[in-house]
């Protein structure tokens, strides 16, 4: 067992730890919240089932986007449909022995990386040139995309250029899921791109990453419009929660002594 | 008449180049104590004022998902940069609707999330400061709470939700509107915006009988207050007297008249806008929108309908119900409430009016649709009747009816530019600016169709429209109300039995 076994053992079982736990409370909190108000974007649709229809196509196909701008909506939508195959792609690192589908997927995988890439080097050049959106950027939001971009570069240039043992660096992981610790690869490459994928785990529950769960509990989105034939009743929760949030403790409260000079 | 230049109509919208601070200086006039204290606000701005209005963030990110679930999820993605009327007018990058919501996000990050706490340069988290809240009180005065942005971004997030926020964090601090507060304060202590109390309003509906039998020969009744009536009409108190609200009154009444279907206003409830809509606070709406139940109550009617106004049907339409139902002692037949055009349109199906096109022949019109009707509420049984129904009415009483261009209509309308609590002189450089999508597409079928008239169902757009149109070389009274044209092709008969 190496030190970088040891190292990277700790780190994604930490980073395992950050995404779910802080994922997991972020969601139990947005469900917790009453909305207290109708508010879907209308035209909506009518009953549930049609608001299941709704949040499917803003989900699969960013109908909004589409509707909003082309060219963010394609490079957006590239990105995300080859984030999802090529994450899919990964799980053959963590099942023994490799679902079907998943084998099946692999070669699609691979170009997935690519388009991955080129959705975001697309979405950065917006970013950085269309003077509208480098106005709202902050440095966070260019790291974001450097982020990912490393993540997808140092994943291509490991299948491309400076290959690395995949059957090592799969006892590894799967080790890990049985919580023992096989010795992992030690190519700079490799400890690079898992280091950046432990960052990505770690700020994911913290950051605009929070748009992925955020996006089902969108009132506008997922609220069924029949004000009038239903009444919505959760004004009364409002109530019994705005007296429980005049009490003393209010959780993640403001920090006291705001500061007033910059 | 102003120190502002009124924007050139072009033959398409261009994208304005940003012009950071342009608008910087447009604020409304800040509210008093006597404004304040009524509403229970803090007549000026409390002395803690930063830590309260974080424990008043605080509530409402316990309170309300959607607020909560919208700092959270923006992605910078700047689909919803270019969507914003008041952008497309003022040029100002802070009126594109992600900057609006960043200047709440801002400081939400700096004291509720751990990266603004830790790093707050490298996320853009502010502290609240004086300069902050300044700039607050600004650009949460140029959003109209009209929804477009929310049409357009992926997560919906809704920029009007985000504007009642800050609103009503900056009234718990005591730094209020005067404009909306003031108005508030009216409604509480006499029943209408206009602060028109009951002997007026017998008055002026006294008038409009006269005045409709002089036209028409027809003893045509405006009744105010009159118990055991089948139907409670609530309506914007500018139908009482501003033009062109007044004719759709008018037609109101001609339609029921028609129909035989036995209607009264009510002294009490004088009023169908509710501004506790455009302040944020929830507490102040419900109080306005119990007025209705009351009023319905004590007359004793079967039905609600609500004349022409768009947040006023907002309020009614989505809230009325949560705010002050269950509404079971009305007659379940009808949906409570009803829009006047839902009323009118139905009736149409019927065969219920006998309707003249010709007498709308002078007339060559389109149709504004209103952004609270668009975006925040329907009418009818499907969605979308909200834009078909107005316009198979214009349709049934008109010969002459063109849209305007389909992206500047239906979901994706514009906003007049004064709606939200904006409709003050105090505002008129933004107003007018904001308008100018409108008038864009206003413009392209005036001249490509030679339209005439823009029709509204909603009290705010035809003030502001009467006020702006003569800024964009228009009349001021090419704004007519639906119900206008309706009035004028109704066939009167003498007097029906009640049904
Ligand atoms: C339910 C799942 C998800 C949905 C519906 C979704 C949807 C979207 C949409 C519509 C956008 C806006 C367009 C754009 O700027 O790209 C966006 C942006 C973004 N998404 Fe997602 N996403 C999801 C999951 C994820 C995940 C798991 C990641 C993580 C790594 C991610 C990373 C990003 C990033 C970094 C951006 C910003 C891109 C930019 O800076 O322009 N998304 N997402
Ligand atoms: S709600 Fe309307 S006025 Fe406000 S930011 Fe969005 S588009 Fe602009
Ligand atoms: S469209 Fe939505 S997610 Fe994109 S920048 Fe605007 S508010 Fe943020």
């Amino acid at each position: 067992m190496t030190f970088a076994s040891i190292v990277f053992a700790v780190l994604f079982y930490g980073a395992t730890a950050v995404l779910l736990i802080g994922v997991g409370l972020r969601v139990a909190r947005y469900a917790r919240t009453p909305a207290p108000l109708k508010i879907p974007t209308t035209p909506a649709p009518t009953s549930r089932g049609g608001v299941i229809g709704r949040m499917a196509s803003e989900v699969v196909f960013f109908h909004s986007l589409f509707k909003a701008n082309k060219w963010i909506w394609i490079l957006a939508w590239v990105f995300h449909v080859a984030l999802l195959l090529v994450l899919l792609r990964h799980l053959r690192y963590f099942i023994d022995p490799v679902w079907e589908w998943v084998v099946l997927i692999q070669p699609f995988g691979v170009y997935a990386g690519f388009a991955m890439l080129a959705g975001l080097i697309g979405l950065w050049i917006r970013r950085i040139f269309v003077q509208r959106i480098r106005y709202i950027s902050a440095p966070s939001d260019h790291l974001m995309l450097g982020l990912l971009i490393a993540i997808a570069a140092s994943g291509l240039a490991m299948k491309y250029l400076w290959h690395v043992d995949v059957t090592a660096v799969k006892v590894f992981f799967v080790g890990l899921m049985r919580f023992e610790i096989h010795p992992l690869p030690t190519e700079p490459l490799l400890l690079l791109h898992l280091a950046l994928v432990v960052a990505l785990m770690i700020v994911f529950p913290f950051s605009k990453l929070l748009h992925a769960p955020g996006v089902f509990f969108s009132p506008t989105r997922n609220q069924a419009d029949n004000p009038r034939e239903q009444r919505h009743t959760s004004w009364a929760a409002r109530v019994e929660h705005t007296g429980a949030a005049a009490a003393p403790a209010n959780r993640g409260g403001p920090v006291p002594n705001a500061r007033s000079e910059d | 008449m102003a120190d502002f230049e009124t924007p050139e109509v072009k033959e398409y919208l261009d994208m304005p180049e940003l012009k950071p601070g342009a608008m910087s200086h447009s604020k409304p006039f800040v509210s008093r104590d006597e404004f304040q204290g009524p509403l229970g606000f803090p007549g000026e701005l409390v002395d803690d004022w930063q830590n309260v209005a974080l424990a008043k963030l605080a509530e409402l990110l316990n309170t309300n998902r959607g607020l909560k679930v919208f700092m959270d999820s923006c992605v910078k993605c700047g689909a919803c940069t270019d969507k914003c009327h008041y952008f497309l007018g003022t040029s100002d990058p802070r009126n594109m609707p992600v900057a609006r919501q960043d200047l709440l996000r801002n400081v939400y990050r700096r004291y509720f999330t751990w990266p603004g706490r830790l790093f707050p340069k490298l996320v853009g988290a502010q502290d609240l400061t004086e300069d902050v809240l300044d700039q607050w009180y600004s650009y949460f005065h140029q959003c109209s709470e009209c929804r477009r942005c929310s049409v357009y971004c992926p997560y919906g997030i809704d920029t009007a939700e985000i504007t009642m926020a800050a609103r009503e964090v900056m009234n718990a601090v005591g730094k209020g509107q005067k404009y909306s507060n003031e108005i508030i304060g009216k409604v509480f202590k006499i029943g209408n915006n206009l602060g028109l109390p009951q002997p007026a309003l017998l008055d002026t509906l006294e008038g409009l009988e006269e005045e409709v039998k002089e036209d028409t020969g027809v003893d045509v009744r405006y009744p105010l207050d009159e118990k055991g009536a089948d139907v409670l009409l609530v309506t914007p108190s500018a139908d009482f007297f501003a033009e062109p609200h007044v004719d759709g009154l008018i037609g109101y009444g001609k339609v029921f008249h028609q129909a035989g279907i036995s209607w009264t206003l009510s002294s009490h409830a004088s009023e169908a806008a509710n501004f506790g809509l455009f302040i944020g606070s929830q507490e102040n709406m419900r109080k306005i929108a119990m007025r209705v139940r009351e009023a319905a109550e004590e007359l004793g009617v079967k039905r609600i309908v609500f004349g022409e106004c768009g947040h006023a049907w907002r309020v009614a339409y989505s809230f009325l119900n949560t705010l002050a139902g269950p509404f079971d002692f009305l007659d379940p037949r009808y949906p409570v409430p009803q829009h006047i055009c839902e009323v009118t349109h139905e009736l149409i199906q019927r065969g219920a009016l006998t309707l003249d096109k010709s007498a709308n022949d002078h007339r060559r019109v389109t149709f504004h649709d209103s952004c609270n009707v668009a975006r925040a509420s329907r009418m009818g049984n499907t969605p979308g009747g909200q834009f078909t129904i107005p316009r198979e009415i214009i349709q049934a009483v008109c010969n002459h009816y063109y849209d305007m261009p389909p992206d500047t209509i239906g979901e994706a309308t514009f906003c007049c530019g004064g709606g939200g609590g904006l409709l003050t002189d105090d505002l008129m450089e933004l107003r007018v600016k904001g308008a100018l999508p409108r008038m864009q597409a206003l413009r392209q079928v005036v001249e490509q169709e030679g339209v005439t008239h823009l029709a509204a169902i909603c009290a705010i757009c035809k003030s502001q429209f009467a006020k702006v149109l003569p800024y964009y070389g228009f009349e001021m009274d090419q704004i007519v109300s639906v119900h206008q044209l309706v009035s004028d092709a109704i066939v009167l008969e003498p007097a029906r039995q009640n049904t």
